[in-house]
């Protein structure tokens, strides 16, 4: 009885109603849980199950290929979310009219914005967490040496990339424009954040430019605070003023109509 | 004071008006209708009621407050059912409901509500799921699932079966009986004739008419429609044309068949006229014009 109480009483509270919902119908959605909460891990196990990329490498600086792909998979996790399935389903929204069908309620079309925007950076923080455990359990590497540093530069990194699905959501007046310009931006993202090379591997100069993007900052700092080091003020400040200028850039242009 | 004030509204889209210095009043715990023919101006007129357009000029007023500038508390007394709005596909009938009870400080019932709307046998069904109708009366739930003083209908029964449709008037009616104002855009004649105490008619964005179901009808011509096949060709229509309150008298080529506009009077000087003339009127019909006859009258005239 108190159960149900309390059941109901947390139903009023609107935000939350609209979080749960948004939570229900994202595990409806069996590809978007696929690519967020399971693709990342699967793409670490496979490179894991090549015994070389498991061994030390002097040219890495000791550590094994293994180790540079946690960040990676931990930084495609956000990027699934954030790129590939957050712009498609608010620009849907949009498109539906169920932005404008909210806004004729109490309750103002932005908590669903909200809602998604929460989901999808706890659902990558969630995959990232798995990548981390299946790293430790199954191919012996090390948890991250500077956890709370590890932990700034997670929260950064996310709230940068939902900061560019946002931004991308408002650029794109439909929902094909947004998967269209969104697999441009994942593409791009993956690259930066080294899917293909990992970031700490690129040459000179080509590093120092990633370096400069939202998240090849971030793959630098998950990398540092990973080897047991205060990630560098330069590469979170990069992410912030990423988050800044794509958070400023996606709520002047956002369109809800 | 009314409930609803709309006054001299005007808005255009790249240059083009559709809504051309609009204006009423709603009372409270009225219904009042908006007829028009499709592109009239009708969405626009009462999504500025909701607070969805904004006015290029002109006021409108729920409760005395700005529906754009006062957005928030106008959401609170207003339900609104929009022409075109659709829910998540995934979402079932349900969640739907309970989602928008959330919304509310103090809900309806969407058990009772689903009950009178026929949802409750739908209420795990997914909303991409649903038929057009069935889509048609969660909207009309959810309308209706804050306890709104006022509702906004747009389209209320378009897509549902006859049924459905005199269900939902009931349930209009019973919303109104508690004290609600219903701002209502039909296309059914039936319908307005039926439930609204007044009918305001758009056409091209300026309202032609504003008058109760009644007034509208008796006030276009030859309200009263007989006609019949007589037993023998008449000679001369012209006797029928001159008979009191005639407005117009038409032969129909092929059968013969003789259709009189007119009013109560010319109905007993037709039966009177064919009775001397010792004529039989056969598949003799005296119907009154509906306004559906009015609204044609009305709108087509510039047309
Ligand atoms: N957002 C918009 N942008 C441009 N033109 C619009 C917009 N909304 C409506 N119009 C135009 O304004 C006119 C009036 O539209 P409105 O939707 O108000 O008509 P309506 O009376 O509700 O018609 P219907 O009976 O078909 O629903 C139409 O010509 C329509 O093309
Ligand atoms: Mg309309």
């Amino acid at each position: 009885m108190t159960a149900t109480l309390s059941a109901t009483g947390q139903a009023r509270r609107p935000a939350a109603a609209v979080l749960r919902t948004e939570i229900r119908l994202f595990l409806r959605e069996p590809g978007a849980l696929f690519w967020v909460m399971v693709f990342p891990t699967v793409l670490l196990t496979v490179l894991g199950l090549i015994p070389s990329f498991r061994e030390d490498q002097e040219d890495l600086g000791g550590r094994s290929v293994i180790d540079l792909y946690v960040p990676v998979a931990v930084l495609l996790a956000m990027i699934m979310a954030g790129l590939q399935a957050m712009p498609p389903v608010l620009t849907a929204y949009r498109e539906r009219g169920i932005l404008r069908r909210m806004s004729t309620t109490p309750v103002r079309p932005s908590a669903l914005l909200t809602a998604q925007i929460v989901l999808h950076g706890a659902a990558s923080l969630c995959s990232a967490a798995l990548v981390l455990a299946v790293g430790r359990g199954a191919f012996g590497v090390r948890l991250p040496g500077q956890i709370p540093g590890y932990a700034l530069s997670l929260v950064l990194a996310v709230a940068c990339v939902l900061a560019l699905g946002a931004t991308v959501c408002a650029l794109s007046r439909t929902s094909r424009i947004a998967t269209a310009v969104g697999s441009v931006a994942y593409l791009v993202m993956m690259f930066t954040a080294g899917v293909w090379v990992p970031v700490q591997t690129m040459p000179g100069l080509l590093r120092r430019i990633v370096e400069c993007t939202p998240l090849g900052a971030a793959s630098q700092a998950l990398d540092q605070a990973a080897r047991g080091d205060w990630p560098g003020w330069s590469h979170l400040a990069v992410v912030v003023v990423w988050t800044a200028v794509l958070g400023a850039a996606s709520t002047r242009l956002f369109r809800w109509e | 004071m009314p409930i609803i004030e709309v006054n001299a509204l005007r808005k255009s889209y790249g240059g083009r008006l559709v809504v051309d210095e609009v204006g009423f009043g709603v009372e409270e715990g009225e219904i009042f209708g908006i007829l028009g023919p499709n592109g009239a101006g009708k969405t626009t007129t009462v999504e500025c009621v909701e607070g969805l357009r904004v006015p290029d000029s002109g006021t409108v007023r729920v409760a005395g407050l700005d529906p754009v500038a006062d957005r928030h508390r106008v959401t609170r007394l207003l339900g609104a059912q929009l022409q075109e709005s659709e829910l998540q596909p995934k979402l079932t009938v349900r969640e739907a409901l309970e989602l928008y009870s959330a919304f509310y400080p103090e809900p309806a019932d969407w058990r009772r509500l689903a009950e009178r709307l026929g949802l409750d046998t739908h209420l795990t069904r997914r909303f991409a799921k649903l038929s057009g109708g069935q889509k048609q009366r969660l909207s009309i739930a959810l309308a209706l699932i804050g306890n709104p003083r006022v509702v906004v209908l747009d389209e209320l029964t378009t897509g549902l079966d006859p049924r459905a449709r005199r269900d939902t008037w009931r349930l209009i009616e019973e919303v109104r009986a508690s004290g609600v104002t219903v701002l209502l855009v039909t296309h059914f004649m039936e319908e307005a004739q039926r439930l609204c105490d007044r009918v305001a008619v758009i056409d091209k964005g300026r309202v032609v008419a504003l008058d109760t179901p009644a007034g509208l009808i008796g006030r276009s011509s030859g309200s009263t429609v007989i006609s019949f096949t007589p037993s023998e060709p008449l000679q001369d229509t012209g006797a029928l044309a001159r008979l009191p309150g005639a407005v117009s008298v038409s032969v129909d080529e092929r059968d013969g068949r003789v259709t009189v506009h007119g009013d109560d009077d010319t109905a007993d000087a037709v039966i009177s006229l064919l009775a001397a003339r010792r004529v039989t009127a056969r598949h003799l019909r005296v119907l009154e014009t509906t306004l559906d006859d009015a609204f044609l009258d009305l709108t087509e005239q510039d047309a």
